[in-house]
């Protein structure tokens, strides 16, 4: 018993230098992530800065009532639903076509050019994404407005204060910067199919689509399923940048862009509306989380290796 | 596939091409926007000919003015700490949950996993940061928090210590006498270039890019990073479009001068242009990362 206890006590010495490496990362992690998951607590409270986080008086569900009762929970999570859908949908469509296409490109030269044209806004940064988004659209002195618009003999519009054009501004934009990176890592997975399936497809009088049909997209299945449980998983989040920079943090725009994160954000910063604020931050981190959860649990019913954990 | 039909071959090209053009299009408005004379851009707005060409954008940017090179040298600061202190963090802590035989292994990963799954959201987080730690108005702002480390960032490493370091390789290290940190150090990394080359560009753009800490956690103007200044300009702009009553009473103060709308442009050009120039060269390894990132760890 003893020299069994003095084994065990040995061998996690000798592992002893591993965790420590592991000290950094793990002082990291918890106070980074793990405090402020307690910090939800300011969601039952009426904050205080002066009495802070565990001073402040508890007050129950009653930030979570008065959320519930403003027109602003149904329309931020509306939005954040919506284009959230929009955003995989259209995103996923748009990603395998290009990387189909791509794929189709017989040259090499020219498909290491487009690849490498293709993935430019995704590293550029959102705040420069709303500069490009100002250039076309400012109403004194924008492209659109300037140019195209006075060719047509139409009247300037005031973009950044007409809603109705938003949802399709925004989703544009987004799928503009997003559509390299997600086209990458289907075009990745299309390389790797074996050419005989296709080779064979031919032989036996399949034309471009059948192909398409029954060869690269029963491939790409697991790349999908994969990316879209991701995007399942986030979302109730949204691009912070997009919905407010791009836009203009514009008043009359809010009915069309305010999502959760630009509610959490303009609540803590108006003082005065720091509970709503973190209500809202709960309500997200919450249903996000049974969101995972649901949709790794549905995909490792359909098939099992598709699944994330 | 094998169709090798020209007509075919010219379609996709065409379409290829008209998409990169929507991709660099708006860099190019930008970029001549920037050359063009304030009064004709007042006069004719943003355009891709333009009718007067001018460089006083820049010679305000970079001679007349402190705040674009301050800007840079906090960003080049900023990238370079914080890119080395992630990837130190990443890798000490990716190490050991790459070895099969550390004991405890599963609820370490778990720990690290489930910074993935759940969060506390903004406000606790900024709450913690600017009232424990009062990092409002210093550097730390820029370098801490969610930058340092994030979990998906251990776990590619984790992955890849684990499927292209061989387990024999570590124990014949083992058997030399190395300790683990060397073990690491000398035997571990030089086999792991190419994930902490991908890693290190990831990270870098991460830094390169972040505004958003600047704007929660920033309002002294000696500490706006490129991508800060950028986004302050943008507040700045958004102020007087929504506020047209302010603006006619700050126009006709005479210190006030709102930035020209050929600056603005220029400073956007400054913001992006380091990672347009440097891209290319390191094409290859961001494409790698992206795959990697997309398969799970």
């Amino acid at each position: 018993m003893t020299t069994k206890k003095h084994n065990f006590l040995k061998k996690l010495k000798s592992y002893l230098p591993l965790y420590l490496m592991m000290v950094p990362g793990a002082v990291y992690l918890i106070i980074n992530n793990y405090i402020p998951m307690t910090g939800i607590v300011i969601a039952f409270e009426q904050f205080n800065y002066g009495k802070g986080m565990w001073g402040s008086p508890l007050i129950g569900f009653k930030n979570f009532e008065f959320l519930f009762k403003t027109k602003d929970a149904w329309v931020i999570t509306r939005n954040t639903l919506l284009y959230n859908i929009v955003f995989i949908v259209l995103g996923t469509v748009c990603a395998i076509a290009v990387a189909i296409l791509l794929n189709e490109i017989r040259s090499t030269r020219a498909k290491k050019l487009y690849q490498t044209t293709i993935l430019i806004p995704f590293l550029i940064s959102i705040v420069v994404v709303s500069y490009l988004a100002y250039a076309f659209l400012s109403t004194d002195s924008g492209f659109i407005n300037k140019t195209i618009l006075p060719l047509f003999g139409k009247e300037p519009i005031s973009w950044y204060t007409t809603p109705k054009y938003w949802p399709y501004i925004l989703t544009l934009v987004h799928i503009w910067k997003g559509l390299g990176y997600n086209c990458i890592i289907y075009y990745a997975t299309l390389v790797g199919i074996d050419r005989g399936y296709y080779e064979a497809a031919v032989i036996d009088g399949a034309n471009r689509w059948q192909q398409v049909v029954h060869i690269t997209l029963p491939s790409l299945k697991p790349t999908i399923i994969t990316l879209t449980l991701m995007s399942i998983g986030r979302i109730f989040y949204s691009d912070f940048g997009l919905f407010y920079q791009v836009p203009m943090n514009s008043g009359p725009l809010l009915d069309v862009t305010n999502t959760i994160d630009t509610y959490v954000y303009r609540g803590l910063m108006s003082l005065n509306n720091i509970s709503m604020a973190s209500a809202a931050g709960v309500y997200q981190s919450l249903i996000g989380f049974l969101l995972v959860l649901t949709a790794n649990f549905v995909v490792k019913k359909l098939s099992k290796e598709n699944a994330l954990f | 596939m094998v169709d090798r039909s020209k007509g075919f071959q010219i379609v996709a090209n065409l379409i290829m091409i008209i998409l990169v053009l929507c991709c660099i299009v708006p860099f190019i408005l930008l970029v001549v926007s920037s050359f063009t004379k304030e009064t004709s851009l007042i006069r004719y707005g943003y355009s891709f000919f333009p009718r007067e060409i001018d460089f006083a954008a820049y010679k305000y940017l970079l001679v007349d003015s402190t705040d674009i090179l301050r800007g840079y040298a906090i960003s080049a600061f900023v990238t370079v700490v914080g890119t080395l202190a992630n990837l130190t963090i990443t890798t000490l802590f990716a190490y050991p949950l790459s070895r099969r035989d550390l004991p405890g292994r599963g609820i370490l990963a778990f720990f690290l996993f489930f910074t993935m799954l759940f969060n506390g959201g903004l406000v606790p987080s900024y709450i913690m940061w600017t009232q424990t730690f009062h990092i409002k108005n210093t550097i730390a702002a820029l370098l801490f928090p969610n930058l340092m480390m994030g979990a998906f960032y251990v776990i590619m490493m984790r992955t890849y210590f684990t499927t292209n370091i061989p387990d024999a390789v570590i124990e014949a290290a083992r058997i030399d006498g190395a300790g683990e940190l060397r073990i690491l150090w000398q035997v571990v990394l030089p086999m792991s270039i190419p994930i902490i080359a991908t890693l290190a560009l990831l990270v870098g753009l991460n830094y390169w890019n972040d505004w958003l800490n600047g704007l929660y956690y920033i309002s002294d103007d000696k500490l706006y990073s490129i991508q800060v200044l950028l986004n302050r300009m943008l507040l700045d702009v958004q102020f007087l479009l929504s506020n047209s009553e302010a603006a006619k009473t700050l126009q006709q103060n005479e210190d006030f001068v709102l930035p020209s709308t050929g600056i603005r442009m220029a400073v956007a050009v400054m913001g992006a242009l380091p990672i347009l120039v440097v891209y290319p060269f390191f094409q290859k390894y961001f494409v790698k990362g992206i795959v990697i990132g997309a398969v799970k760890g």
